[in-house]
């Protein structure tokens, strides 16, 4: 196990070096740059601009520079639009705030999904299993951009219950929204994997032995279908995971929450390649995290897979 | 004649009005609750008045600094550091009278010195700033050769006669430059507080500005706090006590969270205006925005397409649209439709006799048929064009309208929507054939439009030529009265017509009936936080 840990760890440096190169390219790639705008600016204040931030170096040295300012000072550069801050302050104030409302929605939606599809599958074709499937589906099909503004119509402006956007540290009637609108569709298929996956695992020979056995059903499920069942939804639950707590531009854009969600996708419409290059450095290695974590956890639930 | 005239109004609004902060009326009461809150499409880029570039931080750096000369709620010159200047008799030298009770919010005096650091700072080519080139603009002395590395920072026309005494030297005379006073990016700022934090002296707890209000928070992407500033020279006339200003990228929430009693000013969707008009007649306004929207036709010899050479094509292209349905059906926002260039409610500005602007809409097209078919295009030989837009709804509507239009007179307009920076690097290498475009006054004066269209402005992406432009706008810089040449200028614009005229700006907006002070009457939208209150009801 420890050897498979180190070993996965190992290729994930070469992983990620890779990504830098590939997005670096791809991103200088792009028509227009950072300082690109309606207004051009005149050639001698756009070669200032890019002397100060060493955009006029070759392309490969840039590339050194930067892989050399993150491995000696852990140091992802500043950002090119938002100039008072550099790269590491705009994640360091963007990622809490995602980090949080990603796992609480995590969270809910495991929860949720698991006991819906679990309950649509024991009463399979029932008038619960309908209602569950149909709940999965509905908020399947409903996109968050969709879903955000009705919410915002429904609890600020209508109900008047809650704010209608900001973060204020987190407290909980800020996050209410941002979860339900980040949580529903992870929990619709979530939901989904649980019930296909329960209702393949029931039919099976275990299961039928657990009840000729005589075990109150309520072992049977727990304890001997629901391990086995949710091997499938793990696989998904790893990179949603990753997913949810490395943003949700929606979210960030319909409630104001600050999160990096709309950080990244700004800062590849601006051009920011630092700001840019340092999230999707931050999701490469959540991804390749979280992977390592679902195999381990693989093996905890079903024994028969070894490392 | 201009400038003395201009010179005159300073002083005498100097003299008339020594407190310039919030007018509040006769009969007014004030509301207990003086807090304001605001919205902000995007988070503010910078906090720095040398760094920052948009509309929006401009708002914030008016609020936190204070330049030269202030506007007042009609766009008017009104004394802020200075009191009053005095013009050389070449009128190359100007020299700014400072009051002497003015202070850094942590207590020092703000003096001449401070504005000479700000100025320099503002040309020194290792601020890189992108705003640099204003200083150019200005004309002040040497600051080409500053920016281009070619002189040392030091050599710039600027200099403290004395602690309140700030002189400017300039290039050639430039009727407009106290307006041009008011733009954040020549804002003062303290140099011992730079020099003492770095890059990190725009932080809430390191920024010293000299402006009515002092930064409390500033979190990216969700809000900027902003509270009194106890040391600011015209403290006891300013009223509002706190003001937030949140950022929401959506205006649709924006506008839903207007209505549920969240913000006091937010902007009006496309579209949505008449009925808030009609629901909320006391909070929805429109009003004028010095902003021009236009159609650019790339009439380069060789990157755009040989039709658009010929004048008939482009003028036929410009008859055929009709501006009324874009703006009484698409944007609804109040918006004027447009058949010239600069914002018709500009200062001074004169518009000249355009014909086409007093035709039927009937008569221009059938004049735009004509002239297709004199340049040899017609049923069988279809003029066929591609259209640049950036993505938009509003841009979108607009397009396919003028597809529409265009379709009636024959001509096949092929849409084509791309990303922002795509759309803005394909317009500067002339790698268009028509693109959507719009500008924003820098100022209020015709010039800062016009200056676009010569051939060595650096924003002419059609690369529009006419000697006699260049001409007039080269002699507006010393004439004494400008407005002439301007009215030419537009003239010729009209007549060749190197890009379509559709709507003017206005700024639609929610705002609630109790604010005052807000500064709508300014063209500029220029507004000041020390100029605002609540009345009660």
């Amino acid at each position: 196990m420890f050897s498979f840990v180190v070993k996965r760890l190992a290729v994930a440096v070469p992983t990620l070096l890779l990504l830098i190169v590939i997005s670096f390219l791809l991103m200088h790639a792009a028509p227009g740059g950072p300082f690109t705008q309606e207004r051009a600016l005149p050639p001698q204040v756009l070669a200032n601009l890019e002397a100060k931030y060493g955009l006029d170096q070759p392309l490969w040295r840039q590339l050194v520079t930067y892989v050399w300012g993150i491995v000696a000072h852990f140091d992802f550069g500043p950002s090119f639009i938002y100039k008072d801050r550099t790269v590491n302050e705009i994640i360091a104030q963007g990622f809490p705030v995602t980090l949080t409302y990603g796992s609480v929605s995590f969270v809910v939606a495991v929860i949720v999904g698991v006991t819906l599809g679990v309950a649509a599958a024991i009463r399979h074709n029932s008038w619960l299993d309908y209602l569950a499937v149909g709940i999965s589906i509905g908020a399947q099909v409903l996109p968050n951009f969709v879903m955000a503004p009705l919410l915002l119509l429904t609890f600020t402006w209508w109900l008047g219950w809650l704010p209608g956007g900001g973060w204020e540290d987190g407290q909980w009637q800020y996050m209410v929204m941002p979860v339900i609108a980040l949580s529903t569709s992870y929990m619709a298929s979530i939901a989904r994997l649980t019930r296909a996956s329960m209702l393949e695992v029931l039919t099976s020979n275990h299961i039928r032995t657990a009840r000729a056995k005589g075990l109150p059903e309520r072992h049977v499920i727990l304890r001997h279908a629901l391990k086995p069942a949710l091997l499938p939804v793990l696989s998904y639950l790893g990179p949603a995971f990753v997913a949810m707590i490395t943003g949700s531009v929606v979210v960030d854009f319909f409630f104001s929450t600050g999160g990096i969600g709309r950080a990244f996708v700004d800062s590849a419409l601006n051009r920011d390649y630092a700001v840019m290059l340092g999230i999707t450095i931050l999701v490469g290695a959540l991804t390749v995290l979280f992977n390592l974590v679902v195999d381990i956890l693989y093996g905890w639930i079903d024994p028969k897979i070894r490392y | 004649m201009m400038n003395r005239l201009l010179l005159t109004t300073v002083l005498s609004v100097g003299l008339a009005l020594p407190a310039i902060a919030a007018q509040v009326q006769l009969g007014e009461t004030l509301a207990e609750n003086q807090e304001y809150t605001y919205w902000l499409l995007d988070a503010i880029k910078s906090m720095d008045p040398q760094i920052n570039t948009d509309v929006e931080g401009s708002g914030i750096m008016r609020s936190l600094f204070e330049g030269l000369y202030n506007e007042d709620q009609t766009g008017g010159l009104v004394p802020g550091v200075a009191t009053d200047h005095e013009l050389s008799d070449d009128k190359t030298v100007y020299t700014f009278h400072l009051r002497d009770n003015a202070k850094w919010s942590n207590g020092d005096p703000v003096t001449a010195q401070d504005f000479v650091y700000a100025w320099k700072r503002l040309a020194d080519p290792k601020t890189a700033s992108e705003y640099a080139w204003y200083m150019e603009l200005m004309q002040v002395k040497n600051a080409a050769k500053i920016i281009a590395g070619e002189a040392p920072v030091d050599d710039l026309g600027v200099k403290a006669v004395d602690d309140h005494t700030f002189e400017v030297t300039i290039e050639a005379p430039l009727p407009y430059f106290p307006k041009m006073l008011t733009h954040s990016s020549v804002f003062p700022v303290n140099q011992k507080v730079i020099e003492a934090n770095g890059d990190k002296w725009t932080e809430p707890a390191n920024l010293v500005g000299n402006g009515a209000y002092v930064l409390k928070e500033h979190i990216l992407g969700e809000k900027v706090v902003m509270e009194r500033n106890p040391n600011y020279w015209d403290d006891a006339n300013t009223i509002l006590t706190k003001v937030t200003a949140l950022t929401i990228n959506d205006e649709n929430a924006a506008l839903t969270r207007y209505l549920a009693g969240e913000l006091d000013r937010t902007q009006v969707p496309a579209g949505q205006y008449p009925r808030l008009k009609q629901e909320y007649p006391n909070e929805a306004v429109s009003v004028p925005q010095s902003c021009s929207y236009i159609y650019m036709f790339n009439v380069d010899k060789e990157k755009g397409p040989a039709a658009l050479q010929d004048i008939r094509v482009r003028k036929a292209l410009s008859y055929a649209i009709d501006r009324d349905i874009v703006v009484n059906n698409i944007l609804q926002g109040g918006q004027a439709p447009s058949y010239n260039w600069t914002h018709a409610a500009t200062e001074g500005f004169k518009l000249p006799e355009i014909d086409y602007a007093k035709w039927t809409q009937d008569e221009r097209t059938a004049k735009a048929k004509e002239l297709l078919a004199e340049a040899g295009y017609g049923p069988d030989n279809p003029l066929k064009l591609t259209l640049n837009y950036n993505t938009s709804e509003a841009h979108k509507k607009i397009a396919i309208a003028v597809q529409q239009f265009w379709k009636g007179v024959g001509v096949e307009l092929t849409l084509n929507n791309m990303e922002w920076k795509v759309h803005t690097d394909k317009m500067q290498n002339q790698d268009f054939e028509v693109a959507r475009y719009a500008w924003c006054g820098d100022y209020n004066e015709a010039s800062t439009y016009l200056d676009l269209f010569t051939s060595y402005s650096g924003h002419n992406n059609g690369k529009f030529f006419s000697e006699r432009y260049d001409e007039l706008m080269k002699q507006s810089k010393t004439a004494a009265d400008p407005n002439p040449m301007y009215t030419e200028a537009e003239q010729i614009l009209a007549e060749e017509m190197p890009m379509a005229p559709i709507y003017q700006y206005t700024k639609v907006e929610m705002i609630k009936p109790d604010m005052r002070g807000m500064g709508l009457n300014n063209l500029m939208q220029n507004w000041y936080l020390k100029d605002m209150y609540r009345v009660a009801n």
